[in-house]
């Protein structure tokens, strides 16, 4: 176990990871500290609903007065990309055993399904799969408690450019997922769908709509050829 | 935040991280239909990205953030290690604003 752990270079590329999502985490449980959420709740939102953009809109909603109603749909429609994310690794992936399945499930993420589709291989993809899934999840955890018990002795991540590092982590671990012409135009397309979208939708909703992109890998009639016969 | 929309999100939330692989354990699934999911799964990622990259809500956040993205967007394309992309995302968008650059 520790020959593949050192060996393997993708351990070094999750570590990467989580020294990222920590400042975050810190930076989490102190401002949903500072909004007056107690520990227990800040523990329960960062180990079951494990979802960091969900966690910072439920923690601004709140400030902000929203009703509960209000708070819970906008969660779920900033978690809802889960879904095709879970019909895009499929149950291979996690496990052969329902309880592997059941617990693997929780661990997907984006940065999860990222380092996972660049993957080929299938052995790989899984072990890809949990490595990164579990390192993350301890990561974002003691992080947030820390940061609620500490409170935020680093300050605004945005000081330490966290807020570049993330999307330019999930950036280097798609692009190895651009493989051809049709995979960029669908990426390039969602991308700016969800852009031009985004200022007239509630939060979530604007990456669903890139799903649309899709149209852009369907095959082509070719009938200009036949009508060229 | 009450208890129970605390609980609500969080069965919400894992319902539909579960839903995924057991739908597609239900049906049989095609290779050309793992393609386009694989796909969808692409245009997800990349509005994540092009999103978090260039917006703070619903504005433009800025030059510092989509400077380091950017930065990091070259050096990915170079196949330089994932490390090395993203410390200098983070320096890049870190150096700017220590020089005033928001």
């Amino acid at each position: 176990m520790r020959s593949i752990i050192r060996t393997d270079p993708v351990v070094r590329d999750v570590a990467a990871l989580c020294a990222a999502a920590a400042v975050v985490g810190v930076s989490f449980g102190a401002i949903a500290t500072a909004a007056g959420f107690p520990l227990s709740k800040i523990i329960v939102m960062s180990s079951l609903i494990y979802a960091g953009g969900a966690q910072f809109l439920a923690v601004g909603l709140t400030g902000a007065g929203a009703t509960m109603l209000a708070i819970v749909a906008a969660g779920l429609l900033l978690n809802a990309r889960h879904l095709p994310f879970g019909l895009a690794i499929g149950n291979d992936v996690l496990g052969d055993t329902r309880t592997a399945r059941l617990v693997g499930s929780h661990l997907m993420t984006d940065e999860t399904v990222a380092f996972t589709i660049a993957q080929d291989d299938p052995v790989r993809r899984r072990r890809v799969y949990w490595m990164t899934g579990i390192a993350l999840f301890l990561t974002w955890n003691v992080s947030s408690t820390a940061g609620a018990v500490v409170g935020s002795a680093l300050g605004d991540p945005d000081t330490f450019g966290i807020d570049a590092a993330f999307p330019a982590a999930l950036l280097a671990l798609t692009l190895p997922s651009l493989k051809n012409k049709v995979s960029v135009r669908v990426a390039v397309a969602g991308a700016l769908l969800a852009l031009v979208t985004t200022p007239f939708l509630p939060a979530g909703l604007p990456v669903l709509i890139a799903l649309f992109s899709l149209a852009f890998a369907l095959p082509v009639p070719k009938r200009k050829k036949e009508a060229g016969k | 935040m009450t208890w129970i929309a605390i609980i609500t999100l969080v069965a919400g939330t894992y319902a539909m991280r579960v839903a995924g692989p057991v739908l597609r354990d239900r049906v049989s699934v095609s290779d050309e239909v793992k393609r386009y999911l694989n796909l969808a799964a692409i245009a997800l990622l990349a509005a994540l990205i092009g999103t978090s990259a260039l917006l703070d809500g619903t504005a433009f956040v800025g030059i510092a953030r989509p400077a380091g993205v950017l930065v990091g967007l070259v050096l990915a394309w170079r196949k330089l290690p994932f490390v090395i992309v993203v410390i200098a995302a983070a320096l890049t968008a870190a150096l700017l604003r220590l020089a005033g650059v928001h």
